[in-house]
Order: C-alpha cells, then structure tokens, then sequence
C-alpha cells in the first residue's frame, strides 16, 4: 500500500494538512485513531478572533476548509474590531460543536485523492535516513514519501485536577506511547507548556435570566468567499462575572490548585490565564467576566469561558455557586489543566519539514502553538510542502509580507515559542496590508499555481477582482479641482492640484457614494465590493511605505549567510546574540534582522563580515 | 573570519610637537614591539626603551611604549602604542621602518575607530560622538560629546520605553478589545500619552538645531560708523591685538577675524570697515561692501556708534552698542573698552542674542548628529500623525506610532512586538 503522504493526525492541523495535500493531486492518506473525533473542538467552541480570524480567511483564500466548515456550523457570528480599522477587524464565530465536526467530514469525504483510515500509528518506518512511511499497531506498514505528523500534546502529556493526574492525550493508548517514545529517541530539543480548559455546564440549570444576553451581528458575515450566507439559525450568549466570594474561595484554596501546587512545570499562555491566575495576579480587581457560549443548537452543554482551571474538584463545585446565574447549574465535565511536551519550531524549515529528519513534517499544537486556527494554519503549509516534496517540488515558504501564516511560521521557526503561540495582529509588521478583507488577493492566486485551488473558487476570485478593478480605474480616472472638492464638502487644500476620486477616498470622511453623480457605474457594484474599494483606497497610502520597508528586507534577503557560517568568528557581537544567531541559523539578512535583541549596529557588523567574506 | 593585517597612524597631530603617539592595532602589534624595542612591556604598563630600526640596528629613538592586548583595548585588538618625540624626522623614520615590517599597513581614515566598531567596542552612536571628541575644540564641544552622548542615550531610553507603552495601549486595544479588563479609550488613555511624547520629540528637534551650532560655532559681525571703536572692542573681546586701531577714521579696511570663546561656544567676531556716507576711496567703499556682506551672513550684528557722536543703528535686530563711555562717564549704558565697563553685560547680551543660555539638560540635545536629529524630527510628525487617527483608525494611529519607534531604532535598537506584549500582559488581566 503506497501513498505519497500521509497525514497522522484527525484535529485541526491534520484535516487541513491531508486537504491540502491532496487538493494538489496527490495520493493522500489520513490515520487518525477514530474517524468520529476528526474535526473535534476539544476546547471552546469557536473559530476566528482577533489575528485569528485573519488566518481563516487566508485558508480559505487557500481553498481550505475552516472557513466553509465555520460558516455551515456557526451559530453566533460577529465581527469583532469593527470600529477600530479595517486592518484589525477579526471575524469569530461560534460553532455548534456537533455540525462543525459534520461538515469537516463531509468536506474531507468529497476531497478526491484522500483517503481517511481508522489506524494506531506505532512508529514512523525510515529507509537511507528519510521518512518513508508508517507502522500500525495491526502491524502493517504503508509506505510514504512524506508523512505530516500532528499529534498534539501527545508527548507526554499529563492531565491535572487539582492534586489529581493522569497520563493524558489519548488516555491508556499503548500505540501512541510507543510513537511519542520514538519522537523522543530523535533527538529533537523539546520544551513543556501548558494550558487549561473550563468546566462543562448543563445549560438547562443555568439561570439565564440572571445573565446579560449578547447577540451576534445581524446578518451574520459569512467567513467563506464561497459561502453566500448564512442559514443556520443564530443564538445569543450569555455573560456574567465572578464575585468576590468565588475570588475568596480561590485564594484560600490556591495551594490545591495544580498550577500553584507546584506540580505543574511547564508555562502557560499569559493571554489565556485559568481563573486562579487571574485571582492571584490581578488580586486588586473584584471581578472578572464569564461568557456563556452554548456549544450547540441541540446541545445543552455550556462553554463558560474565563473559567479555566484546574482545582479540584469539590472547589470547582463550590466557586461556580457564587457566580450570579451558575447558582444551581450542573457540572457536566470538571475543568483541567493539561501540560504537555511539544517540539521546539526552530528545529524546523519554514516548510514545517524536520531539518534533521527528511520526509518528516510536524503542524499544530506540537510545535507549540495553541488554538484552532494556529493548528490549521500549519496544517495547510505542512500538508502543501509534502505534497511537494513527494512531487520532487521545491518548498513554497509563506511571507511575513503577504500572510499572517507567514507571520506565524516565520516567527514559530525562527524565534521559538516561550509560551503556547497565539496570533495576534500586533504580531504583523505588514498588518495594514494583511487584512482579512483582502485575504484572497494576497493569495489565491498564488494558491492557484500552486495547485491549491479550485476552478471553481478561482473563476469567482477572478470575475469578483474584475469588478473590484474596473471601481478602482473608474475612480482613478474621475479628477477634480480643489474648489470642485470643496463643492462635494471634501476641504483639499487650494493648491490647484486635480485630485482622483481614488485620492481623496483615502481620507476618513470620503466615501464612493460622494462621486455617485460623476461615476454613475459605481451604482453598479454591490454594497460589499463599494466597500472593499474603499477600503483599499483608504489604506493603499501606507502600501508605498509598506512597499519599501517590504524592498528593503528582498535586498537583504539577498545578502545570504552561509549555512555553516561561524558566528564564533564574528568579534563584536554580543554573546547572546552571537547564540542567537548560531541556533536560528537566519539564511540571510533580512532574516538575522527578525531576530530579537539584534542591534542595527551588529546588522551593520554582520553586513561588513559578509561582504568580505563574498569579497574574498 | 577575523581581520588579518595589522594598522598603524600617527594618532597625535600632524606637525612637530612635544611628543607624537604612534599606534598600531592588530595580530602584528606584539611582534612589531618585540623587533623595535626587544622585549614586550607589561599590559597597560608605560615602559621606556630604545627603539630600533630592526633591519639596519639604527636607534630611532628613545619611547615609552605602552601594550594592550586584546579584546580589552581600544579597537578590541592587540594594541601598541608608541609615544616618542615629536620631531618630523623622528616620526617620519619610524612611520617608514612601521610600513616595511610584514603584514603592516598605515591606517585609513577613521580606521581605528571603525575596528572598534566592528569589534563592538562602541556602538554606533559612540562612534559618532567620538569623532566629535576628536575634533572637539572647546571645553563645551567636550562636554558636550562626552556627558551629551550620556544624556542622549538615557533620553533615548526614556523614549523608547514611552513609545513601548504607547504602543502596548494601542496594541492592547486592538488585540485584546474583546477583553472585559481592556477598557482603554483613545482620548482617555492614549491621547495624552502621545501628545506629551510629541511634544518632547519637537522640543528636543528644535533645541537639537543648536547641535550643529555648537560645533561650528556662530559668526557676530561689527558694524558702525568710522572711528566708533569697532577695532578696539574685538581686540577686547578676544583678548588680544589682531585688528589696528587708530584715532583715524577709516583704518579698518578689509573684514578682520578674531576667535573667542563664550562660556564655550566658539564665535568669531568680524571687525568690518566703518561705514559713512561718502567713502573717500573706492576701496573704502568696496571694504565697506565686503562689511555689509558680513553683517548680512552673520548670527548677529553689533553696531557700535560712539557716546559722542550716537548714529540710530539702520536695522532694528543689531544689537545697540555706545562705545567710548570713559569719555562720558553719565552715560550709564555706555561701554568702555578702555575701562572695561559694561564688557560683561555685553558679552552676556551676546549669548542672549545668539540663544546661547545653555543648560545641562540641553546638553543632551547637543549631542545629536544631524542623522540621529532627522530621525528623532521624523518620529515627532508620525506621533503627529498618529494623533489625527486616533479615531476610527487605530490601525492607522498604531502604525504611525510603530514607524516612529522605527525612526528612533536608528539611534536606539529595535522595538520587538515582545516588548509590546510584554507590557500588555503585566498591566491586563486578559483571559476569557
């Protein structure tokens, strides 16, 4: 049995890697240990957020299968930012956990050229050094030219409820052991961390009455450009806050905690705290917010995040009954704590392929990032390179300058992660020029050479990018004096400039319906696009000065450093930089210029040596 | 890779002087100091010996030697400096038998200094204040390029962790807006915030202007009718005779230069020909051209008339001097050169006029080159950009914020997206 990749793995990172591989033709299996659990929301259920939602859309520009699995499951939709910019605007849904995991199925099950298969994966199978495939507990083997592994917190993982612990992952699995054992031997740097997760609440024994209810944007925004709307019906949330009493249960109980306990060694994200966390750090604020998200329209089960944590039991018990609304309400499933080994990023190629181990690609929660989207995100980077690899292509690296996937890859294998990774937009240095909005002219094209798209997506890209065009020329070719801008209420300074209608829209207070008259086509054009161009001209001021910054950072890619370079050499650099530099191994320039604590003096240095080096 | 030849300079004046230091830095300072002297000092030991010529055996002369090793020298590299004495010929014999040994080569301009760059000696903007030091001529321009740089680098620093949690504020209002503990404002939070950074980079760009003045120093030109005591009141002013002077009106001809020093700043003074008239030559007239022209180039203009014979100076900006006081001692506001009354107060008015009232914390603001003032210049109007997108554009405003922090990277480092989430997480409660 021969495939050319294979994907270990039925979670986020998996599903998108197995899609992607084969969405560019080649022959693609998917062990995962149980078909029922693929596309499992094992944390809260929601898809987007902040940065987040930008990486949606750009699987989605990519063809993949977040957004149109979201967008058949959402049921409370709401942009989030709106106000604050179109660069930073994040789109989030929640999800009704049972349709989410439907429609990934069903998603996968019309991907041609994949296979899903219920196996234990034992061991990776190597021939000359390279991966060439896997070994099932049922003993057979299956042969691969490149095989994604994206296992999660299987390596050694260990779950813990106050001073309570249990070997975690996959529960008593011997096959995934066996594997983790594996990894282990190869010797890859390894780092732990961990992360935290809320009791489960009976929906039914929460007293709503007493919650704020908020509801989602009405209409809900699709996140898909193949979704036309959506049908499901939409749910509100509720929101509550815990009191003093419940901060007072806490910290006479904090020692219990397996965060506080002492047990727990690896570290935790600090944007995504557990309450005890909370308590303890901010001590001075008497109350913190707890939203109520239902997990499903047929489901009664409540996700109350804000309340992660990993108390025991009977104090879990106790706090949620001074919670106004949680009063009487039935705990469905204890919180916990999970802490996890997960394998350094910078023991990675942007392609998300193994440096020391050919044929091997890791996506997801096993580089250390946390969340849905991170995991999916990688996925469709590792499930792509793979595919290229069995096809004997050359990798495609994503960019800081055209993604926030490249944002996130290039900071995951260059910088490593000190705590679970999680996008943020403030982590985009391009961040006005990477916006959801115009996810799909960043990328599908590049999507479509790469063999990632559809004929279908790709055609309604380009009849959509027709029109967004033809706005753009009609506006560019509408010009006006300063007094006939004054006439329209736009005050220009009298300079005597003519001004293009596509100019003057970069200002705040302009919008296309100002050139209604004198651009009667505009009328034409959907209120959706009408606001896309505007967007784009708003913001194309800054895509000259992003252009230059993006110029400059080509002209020092091409200044490379060689691969054995020794950094010892270089006197003047500071010793930890001089580390830095030599276990990031930057392949250029503009690459050693990411690297935190790098001085434009030590650039200048490392510029000087280069070129002497080249000169010689 | 390291730097495989060795350098030499004359690091003291050009010229015959007391004493000339020759340096030398590289792998060759130790054998170049055991071939000329025969035995290696102790480190950063002065030590007198006999240098020879060690091909011909010919004594060149007797030095002090002194031997840093590296990298705790001043280039990072083994260093040797020879002090000897400064007759032409002997520098000339020793800078010759230096640039036959192997593996020497005399250095190139600034090259020390660029090696101790390389070397991480000094940063950048050390560099840059030390190529001030160098030149530096008066006590001022010293202070100036030694405890200014200082006071550069902590302001600097003080910047950079202000534009951090100006940036934590707009990123945590951007990243984290669905959080409960965010609940920032623009106008509440952040606004003043900015304002009063934008106002410190604008004053500081203003003061740094004088920077440049400090080293160049600043021009006053002389003027007034003949006879009224011009010549007399720069040789006061300088200190000694370098204009003539005479009871006959008109012996100034050409512009006449004095250096001084105020409290300082260098500032020449420009004798010119008195002005009247009917010139009675056309070379009075054209020296009287050539006074115009000065008055016109110059910081400022003093224009000196007699207690006796008072003229109303022809532009309200000169600065009204009564020469010749002694000769009416009532005449209170009159100054004397003869006397030296009123010689203070003058030279106080002179710094007055020329902005020159310094104070410590402007030092600071001296140090700037005017590459490190064009960048601090173009953070100020981002920060005034940013401020205009403060509403409904803090994607905008944010972007304007971390371009500043750009332009200041120049001068200070880089600002990481971790220094930002850094301060987010200590001042927020964030976590659903």
């Amino acid at each position: 049995m021969t495939y050319d990749v294979i994907v270990i793995g039925g979670g986020h990172a998996g599903t998108e890697a197995a899609a992607a591989s084969a969405r560019t033709g080649v022959r693609t299996l998917l062990a995962t240990h149980r078909k029922d659990t693929i596309g499992e929301m094992s944390c809260n259920p929601a898809i987007g957020g902040l940065g987040k939602g930008h990486i949606v859309k750009e699987i989605d520009a990519l063809d993949g299968i977040m957004a149109r699995a979201i967008d058949q499951a959402g049921i409370h939709f709401k942009m989030l930012n709106r106000s604050k910019g179109a660069a930073v605007r994040g789109p989030r849904a929640q999800a009704d956990r049972a349709l989410y995991k439907a429609a990934v199925r069903t998603l996968l099950e019309a991907q041609d050229n994949l296979e899903i298969r219920e196996a234990e994966v034992t061991a990776l199978e190597f021939s000359n050094g390279r991966v060439c495939g896997i070994l099932t507990a049922c003993g057979q083997q299956i042969a691969a030219n490149a095989v994604v592994l994206t296992t999660g917190t299987f390596l050694r993982g260990v779950i813990h409820v106050g001073d309570q612990q249990k070997s975690g992952g996959r529960v008593g699995d011997a096959a995934s052991i066996i594997l983790a054992d594996q990894i282990k031997e190869f010797g890859l740097t390894r780092g732990r961390l961990k992360t935290g997760t809320p009791a489960r609440l009976d929906g039914r024994t929460i007293d709503w009455e007493r919650c704020e209810m908020q509801f989602g944007d009405n209409p809900p925004e699709p996140f898909s450009e193949m979704t036309e709307s959506i049908t499901n019906r939409q749910i509100a949330c509720g929101i509550t806050r815990t009191t003093l009493e419940t901060h007072n249960i806490i910290s006479e109980n904090i020692r219990k905690s397996a965060m506080f306990s002492g047990n727990i060694s690896g570290r935790g994200p600090r944007y995504c705290p557990s309450i005890e966390d909370k308590v303890v750090r901010f001590s001075d604020r008497e109350s913190h917010q707890i939203f109520l998200e239902p997990e499903g329209l047929n489901d009664d089960t409540v996700y109350p995040n804000g309340l992660s944590t990993s108390l025991p039991e009977d104090i879990q018990e106790s706090f949620l009954r001074t919670i106004p609304g949680l009063e009487t309400s039935r705990i469905i499933r204890f919180g916990y704590a999970i802490e996890y080994d997960f394998i350094d990023p910078r023991e990675l190629h942007p392609s998300l392929q193994v440096r020391k181990i050919p044929g091997l690609f890791l996506a997801g929660q096993i580089n250390g990032t946390t969340g849905y989207e991170e995991a999916a995100g990688q996925g469709v980077v590792a499930g792509l390179n793979a595919a290229r690899l069995a096809m004997g292509l050359p990798s495609q690296e994503f960019d800081r300058s055209n993604s926030y996937i490249g944002v996130m890859i290039s900071d995951l294998t260059r910088m490593g992660v000190s705590e679970p990774y999680r996008m943020f937009t403030s982590r985009a240095e391009y961040r006005l020029t990477l916006r959801a909005d115009n996810a799909d002219r960043r990328l599908t094209a590049i999507g479509r050479d790469l063999g990632l798209v559809s004929s279908e997506r790709y055609e309604r890209f380009c009849e959509k990018n027709a029109v967004l065009s033809a706005a753009r020329r009609m506006c560019e070719g509408a010009y006006f004096t300063p007094d006939e801008a004054h006439e329209r209420g736009i005050p220009v300074s009298k300079d005597g400039v003519r001004r293009s209608a596509w100019t003057l829209l970069a200002r705040e207070e302009v919008s296309l319906s100002d050139f209604a008259d004198v651009i009667p086509d505009l009328a034409s054009i959907s209120k959706p696009y009408q606001e896309l161009v505007e967007i784009e001209a708003k913001y194309a001021v800054y895509l000259d000065r992003q252009q230059r910054e993006i110029d400059q950072l080509a002209s020092d890619r091409t200044v490379p450093i060689p691969s054995g370079f020794d950094y010892s050499s270089v006197s003047g650099l500071s010793s930890e930089l001089r580390a830095k530099l030599s276990a990031l191994r930057p392949r250029n320039l503009a690459e050693a210029s990411e690297i935190e604590g790098n001085t434009p003096a030590a650039l200048v240095l490392l510029a000087a040596v280069l070129q002497r080096a080249k000169a010689s | 890779m390291s730097i495989s030849d060795t350098i030499f300079g004359l690091s003291t004046a050009q010229g015959r002087s007391g004493v000339a230091v020759i340096r030398v830095s590289g792998p060759q300072a130790i054998p170049v100091i055991r071939q000329l002297a025969g035995q290696l000092p102790e480190p950063r030991m002065a030590r007198l010996s006999v240098l020879r010529d060690p091909d011909s055996g010919d004594i060149l002369d007797r030095a002090l030697i002194l031997f840093f090793p590296g990298p705790a020298s001043f280039t990072g590299e083994d260093c040797a400096e020879f002090h000897i004495h400064g007759s032409r010929a002997v520098i000339a014999a020793m800078l010759r038998v230096l640039s036959k040994r192997e593996g020497l080569r005399a250095a190139a301009a600034g090259e020390f200094t660029s090696r101790a760059f390389r070397n991480g000696k000094m940063s950048l903007s050390e560099v840059e204040a030390l190529s001030d030091l160098l030149s530096a001529e008066t006590e001022l321009q010293r202070k100036v390029a030694t405890e200014g740089s200082i006071r550069l680098r902590t302001k600097i620093g003080e910047w950079r962790s202000a534009l951090i949690d100006i940036l934590a504020l707009l990123e945590a209002m951007i990243d984290f807006s669905d959080e409960d503990d965010v609940r920032l404002t623009f106008d509440s939070d952040v606004k003043h915030e900015i304002e009063a950074l934008h106002r410190e980079l604008a004053a500081f760009h203003e003061t740094s202007g004088l920077a440049e003045r400090v080293r160049s120093g600043f021009t006053v030109a002389i003027l007034g009718p003949p006879n009224a005591g011009k010549s007399s009141l720069l040789n006061r002013l300088i200190g000694r005779k370098v204009a003539l002077t005479s009871p006959e009106a008109g012996t100034t001809r050409d512009v006449i230069q004095g250096l001084a020093e105020l409290d300082g700043i260098p500032v020449t003074f420009l004798d010119t020909a008195g002005l009247r008239d009917q010139p009675q030559s056309s070379i009075e007239a054209e020296g009287m051209a050539l006074g115009r022209q000065a008055a016109a180039d110059a910081d400022l203009v003093l224009w000196v008339n007699s207690v006796d014979d008072p003229q109303s100076s022809p532009d309200p900006r000169y600065l009204n001097v009564v020469s010749k006081g002694d000769l009416q001692p009532e005449a209170i506001e009159a100054i004397s050169v003869r006397t030296g009354a009123g010689i203070d107060s003058l030279t106080e008015l002179i710094r007055e006029r020329l902005g020159l009232v310094l104070t410590p914390a402007m030092e600071g603001a001296l140090a700037v080159t005017d590459r490190q003032r064009l960048l601090v210049g173009r953070a100020g109007k981002g920060l005034q950009k940013a401020l205009s997108h403060g509403y409904g554009a803090l994607d905008r405003c944010a972007e304007e914020v971390r371009l500043a922090a750009l332009a200041l990277e120049g001068v200070i480092g880089r600002v990481v997206v971790d220094d930002v989430l850094d301060v987010i997480f200590s001042k927020f409660c964030i976590g659903k």
